[in-house]
């Protein structure tokens, strides 16, 4: 099996506030995240497929096809927006890293038809990262 | 779905790479250059990844204004700035390779209470890294 990854970045704002909480909960479990004006990062989304490269062609997926379905399912969804106020898929609940790239997860595994999607990886920032993987047969 | 949490963190600290059990010959053909008696130093990159389930109140794994301070107090105090050769006991009787300090950090990381240590990595310089994994993952997180 052979796994390939594609890089793309965005940019995105948002902040954590949980309306269950106080303004003092929030402050006290959000820290600096709970500034109400929101703060941005710039993501960096690594996705890997994993699968048997085609007879044919040699490749495992065609890279412009992968490359197109992240500029629909993430860049377009999410590049320059506030993840808070923007994504509908995650309202109600706080844009963390976990959240996001489960979200990009569930976004992008039915859309990849050759090979299979074997793990979302996105970089909030160089020292913090969410790795999302298939796990051995849970699902979603 | 498997969902894991990864964070960086940084110390900088001399080590000697030398054993009392075996001959001041023997160290220099192992350890070559490592082992120098005055010890020398690296910009030593920690990388600790914890799994668990996604608190939907917070929307995270673990909250790094709890996990940032546990690993602060557990290794980077401990270790930054220091000869680990010495200055950190394990390192009396092992020798300090960073195969050896990235069990010792996983040891003193597996006990962090509100998420489950899954691996450590540690880069001693940005061409060697070094990584441990908990032994059982079956107890994967249903997210």
């Amino acid at each position: 099996m052979i796994r390939i990854t594609r890089k793309i970045e965005f940019s995105a704002a948002h902040f954590y506030h949980n309306p269950n909480f106080s303004a003092e909960e929030n402050r006290r479990v959000f820290g600096k995240c709970n500034n109400p004006h929101g703060h941005g990062h710039n993501y960096v989304l690594e996705v890997t497929i994993a699968g048997e490269p085609d007879p044919t062609t040699g490749m495992v997926l065609d890279l412009t096809e992968l490359k197109s379905i992240l500029q629909t399912e993430v860049m377009e969804r999410m590049d320059h927006r506030h993840l808070n106020y923007e994504v509908p898929e995650l309202a109600g609940q706080i844009p963390t890293c976990e959240n996001i790239a489960a979200l990009i997860w569930k976004l992008l595994e039915p859309k990849i038809k050759s090979g299979k999607l074997d793990r979302v990886r996105l970089y909030e920032s160089a020292e913090l990262f969410v790795d999302v993987s298939a796990g051995n047969g849970a699902r979603a | 779905m498997k969902i894991s949490l990864s964070r960086q963190y940084h110390f900088a600290a001399s080590h000697r790479l030398h054993t009392a059990k075996l001959s001041e010959e023997e160290n220099k053909r192992i350890y070559g250059k490592c082992s120098n008696p005055y010890g020398h130093g690296h910009n030593y990159i920690v990388e600790v990844t914890v799994t668990g389930p996604v608190d939907p109140e917070t929307g995270m794994i673990a909250n790094l204004t709890e996990l940032d301070p546990f690993v602060q107090r557990e290794v980077i105090e401990p270790f930054d700035q220091k000869f680990l050769n010495e200055e950190v006991a394990e390192f009396r009787e092992e020798v300090a390779t960073t195969e050896n300090v990235c069990r010792e950090i996983f040891r003193r990381l597996k006990s962090f209470p509100l998420a489950r240590l899954e691996r450590v990595r540690v880069e001693e310089t940005s061409k060697n890294s070094f990584e441990i994994e908990a032994e059982n993952t079956l107890d994967e997180v249903r997210a």
